[in-house]
């Protein structure tokens, strides 16, 4: 915790993006949120794992030349772990920015991905930030930073859980534009994975088409059918030489679960398009 | 229905040395299904090996090869065959008027049956080269006379119109051997059906039609003046079941339940008919029974002793029925004391897995921070400390991390449909699916009870206590499950108030008001059913879930889908097509709630 040299790579988290991140837009997600960062008001990404909420933001990033800072939640992210904590560094005590205020500081993006499954207390210290407060109190220091106009705050979560205990409250939902991320349709698809892997078009089509068959599987044994992102693996794969089958199997029904009929099933489905 | 009983090991061993059960099968023939087509195609056992586009039938077991291999392609190819029927339109003629122009109706379907599995085989090949595959090498070599009949079929526009064409200039002769995964055509059968899912389609799409149009009204003025509902039209491909939903001429993302709803009707119709577009009033559901009037004054009061009132939503009204219901409360009656036995017995190893899955959530560690003492030292107040200290402030002496079980701190409140349809099969699942509940829960440590509901009228609505949340899951609880009975109609809304006011009397984090259920609210006396009842039942969800419940419901009713979404939520439900898979489902549904 105490070598400085961790906390140079701390700092280097808040990066600016120097080549544009390829995107397709899917509906009016661009505009609507260049909107949004122009009343300064915060961005909710709904969607399924694996549809480009990351990317969006990248872009986004980038088009707007922002500094961008993810932070990946999980269950153990505590408040701190955003705002900062002191540090020993000998026998002194070093207040390290967390990345949120990084953010903040520097007025770039911040982007909370998957904030669910964060700590309840987080919630907490985004909303100062995420209203037209726009100001991040930082307790322990004493200290309110206030949000430059630049900053912009986005957090993404995928309502397809069931879990009563990961559901988003309306305290904090009711502060954002929401924008809905859903699969591409297919022909944009197959675009995205001939651009993303190199695959030729007929084999991507393919690939597209089991991914719309295992996406209606969600619900019948599957928690979630094959994102984007999963094609573009197994796509990346066949490049490689790797033969489709084999490539599907492990990029694609391995990847969706663990069930021994499913897998069965999800096998026959590759069959059937290769 | 029936279930095959599982034969023992020895038994199945002498029988089908290299052969294969439809049951090791039957589960992943249909996920295949589901997967190719985005319909669900059930697959069962049967005398006779055909589709009525709903199920597919297929033999109980196979042991034409000596290889299992052999055998088990030869299921695939059986369903992977019929599935094509029902997806590239082999019932969208009408077989058994076109049969009247044969002379002979039995070589007249021989051939079409044929001549389909010719042209099916192609439209495989664009699609599905894989299943192309597997069907043609099961198959013999087409005889010579059959060559020109074979590019014309294969041609991408060629339909069941041009099988049949083909089948009557054919007719004269004899058709060749058919291949081995035909099986029969039954055109009657599937016209029942077919017939049913169409009117039912129909109806759906109307009313999801209608509330789109109703969405999209909403946005405009005042609303005093009903506009001309939006135009709104469906370009769909047969081929690929894409398809584009435009509202006044713009584009519209589809919800799931239309995009389900359009591909299904596509692939019976080839394209959505134009009739189905036509504009209802805005926000009209396909007319049901609406509820009869009662006076106002005849409230339920008179009748209310010993039980307690409720309000009742009425949607045309906008506005509550004061004290329109009355709910009693009454043990079930003790049941056949062998029956949970029996169950615990028969799923003895699905329930201890269950246990294990339970278990593990239970067993959820947590890190405890700024303890006064514990296993570790908490590093971040260490350093709080030192800073404090640094800056003249008071040093906290809670320093420690402590490892700890999590506490759940979950009520959940099970909701068990007693209405007169779950007569028999639905019944003794949802006992089952009880008995298991019951089971994992105890392993997990929740707090639970258990209630049904059924009634008849609004002046008797009955809830049947089987477990409440202070009593142990004891020999009497394991009786009144066996006494749980079909019994009247599902008045839902009231069990809804009563049970959420009991959830709520309980100190818990979390509350849950976990229904099973076989189909939608429907009290056939005083109007209880159709629209009415739904949004009476959707009311009290809403008044449960701001009351601090989170309401789930689990439910085998098969058009569920069109009511469900409106009624829950989108992500507060789960829709079972097999009546026996209930118990596990069920169980499996509140391990996911909750974890």
């Amino acid at each position: 915790m105490n070598d400085p040299a961790r906390l140079k790579v701390l700092e280097a988290e808040l990066a600016t993006i120097a080549a544009e991140p390829y995107y397709e837009p899917v509906g009016e997600e661009i505009p609507l949120f260049e909107a949004a960062y122009s009343a300064r008001v915060p961005v909710l990404l709904k969607g399924p794992t694996g549809c480009g909420k990351t990317r969006f933001v990248e872009h986004m990033a980038w088009r707007l030349a922002r500094p961008l800072v993810t932070v990946s939640c999980h269950d153990d992210l505590t408040a701190s772990d955003l705002v900062g904590r002191y540090l020993i560094v000998g026998d002194e005590t070093v207040w390290v920015d967390g990345p949120l205020a990084r953010a903040v500081r520097a007025g770039g993006f911040c982007y909370l991905d998957e904030i669910v499954e964060a700590r309840k207390d987080t919630t907490v210290v985004i909303h100062p930030l995420a209203d037209t407060r726009r100001c991040l109190p930082m307790e322990k220091r004493g200290e309110l930073l206030r949000a430059p106009d630049e900053f912009m705050l986005i957090l993404s979560y995928n309502p397809g859980y069931q879990s009563v205990l990961k559901e988003l409250k309306h305290s904090t939902r009711q502060r954002f534009v929401a924008i809905e991320f859903a699969y591409p349709s297919a022909d944009l698809e197959a675009r995205i994975v001939v651009r993303e892997s190199g695959l030729d078009r007929a084999t991507a089509e393919r690939l597209v088409k089991l991914g719309g068959m295992t996406r209606n599987l969600k619900g019948s044994g599957l928690d979630e059918g094959a994102s984007t992102r999963l094609l573009v693996h197994a796509a990346q794969l066949m490049v490689r030489g790797v033969p489709p089958r084999t490539a599907c199997h492990g990029a694609v029904a391995e990847a969706l679960t663990d069930d021994r009929e499913m897998l069965v099933a999800l096998d026959e489905l590759v069959g059937a398009v290769f | 229905m029936t279930v095959a009983q599982p034969l023992s090991a020895g038994e199945l061993e002498e029988e089908l040395e290299h052969g294969v059960r439809l049951t090791e099968l039957a589960r992943v023939l249909e996920l295949v299904l589901r997967g190719l087509s985005a319909r669900a195609l059930r697959v069962e056992a049967g005398p006779e090996t055909y589709t009525d586009t709903e199920t597919i039938f297929l033999p109980e077991s196979i042991d034409a090869a000596p290889e299992r291999a052999a055998n088990e392609r030869l299921y695939k190819a059986l369903a992977v065959h019929h599935w094509a029927q029902t997806r590239y339109g082999t019932f969208n003629a009408d077989l058994d008027d076109v049969l009247e122009g044969f002379a002979s109706r039995e070589r007249g379907l021989a051939w079409i049956n044929l001549l389909e599995a010719v042209r099916l085989e192609a439209c495989l090949r664009r699609g599905y080269p894989g299943l192309a595959r597997l069907l043609a090498s099961l198959r013999p070599r087409l005889p010579e006379a059959l060559v020109d009949a074979e590019r014309e079929l294969a041609r991408p526009r060629a339909s069941v119109g041009d099988s049949i064409r083909l089948a009557r200039e054919l007719a004269v002769m004899e058709p060749p051997a058919a291949f081995p995964y035909l099986g029969s055509l039954h055109p009657d059968r599937v016209k029942t059906v077919r017939e049913a899912r169409v009117a039912k389609e129909r109806r759906a799409l109307y009313r999801e039609l209608a509330k789109i149009r109703e969405g999209l009204a909403v946005e405009g003025a005042g609303e005093v003046e009903r506009k001309p509902a939006p135009a709104v039209e469906v370009d769909a491909s047969f081929d690929t079941l894409q398809f584009k939903l435009e509202v006044e001429g713009e584009r519209v993302e589809p919800p799931p339940a239309v995009a389900a709803l359009v591909r299904s009707i596509v692939q019976d119709f080839g394209a959505v008919p134009p009739e189905y577009l036509v504009a209802a009033g805005p926000g009209r559901y396909a007319p049901d029974a609406e509820p009869t009037d009662e006076p106002e004054g005849a409230r339920a009061e008179s009748h209310a002793e010993g039980g307690t009132l409720y309000d009742e939503w009425d949607f045309q009204r906008r506005d509550y029925r004061k004290d329109w219901c009355v709910a009693f409360e009454s043990d079930v009656p003790r049941g056949d004391p062998a029956f949970v036995a029996g169950v615990r017995a028969q799923y003895a190893g699905q329930i201890a897995q269950l246990r294990r899955r339970f278990e593990a959530l239970r067993g959820e560690e947590k890190l405890l921070r700024r303890e006064h003492e514990g296993d570790d030292l908490d590093f971040d107040a260490v350093v709080e400390a030192y800073a404090d200290r640094r800056t003249g402030m008071e040093v906290t002496e809670r320093l420690f991390t402590l490892r700890r079980r999590a506490e759940r701190n979950i009520a959940a409140m099970f909701m068990v449909d007693m209405s007169g349809s779950t007569m028999g099969w639905v019944n003794e699942c949802e006992r089952t699916a009880l008995v298991m509940l019951c089971e994992a829960l105890e392993a997990l440590g929740d707090r639970y009870a258990i209630y049904g509901f059924s009634g008849w009228g609004r002046k008797r609505c009955e809830i049947y206590r089987i477990k409440r949340f202070d009593e142990r899951y004891s020999d009497a609880v394991r009786g009144r499950i066996a006494g749980v009975q079909a019994k009247d109609y599902t008045r839902m809304g009231v069990a809804i108030r009563h049970l959420s006011k009991l959830l709520n009397e309980v100190e818990a984090k979390t509350r849950i008001l976990f229904t099973l259920s076989d189909g939608k609210p429907d009290d056939f006396i005083d109007g209880y059913r159709g629209v009415y009842g739904i949004e009476d039942t959707r009311q009290a969800l809403i008044e449960a879930r701001a009351s601090g419940v989170h309401p789930f419901c689990i439910t085998i009713d098969e058009e569920a889908r069109d009511y469900l979404p409106h009624m829950y939520g989108a992500a507060s439900w789960a829709l079972i097509d097999d009546v026996r898979k209930l118990p596990l489902k069920a169980a499996d549904a509140y391990r996911r709630l909750t974890s």
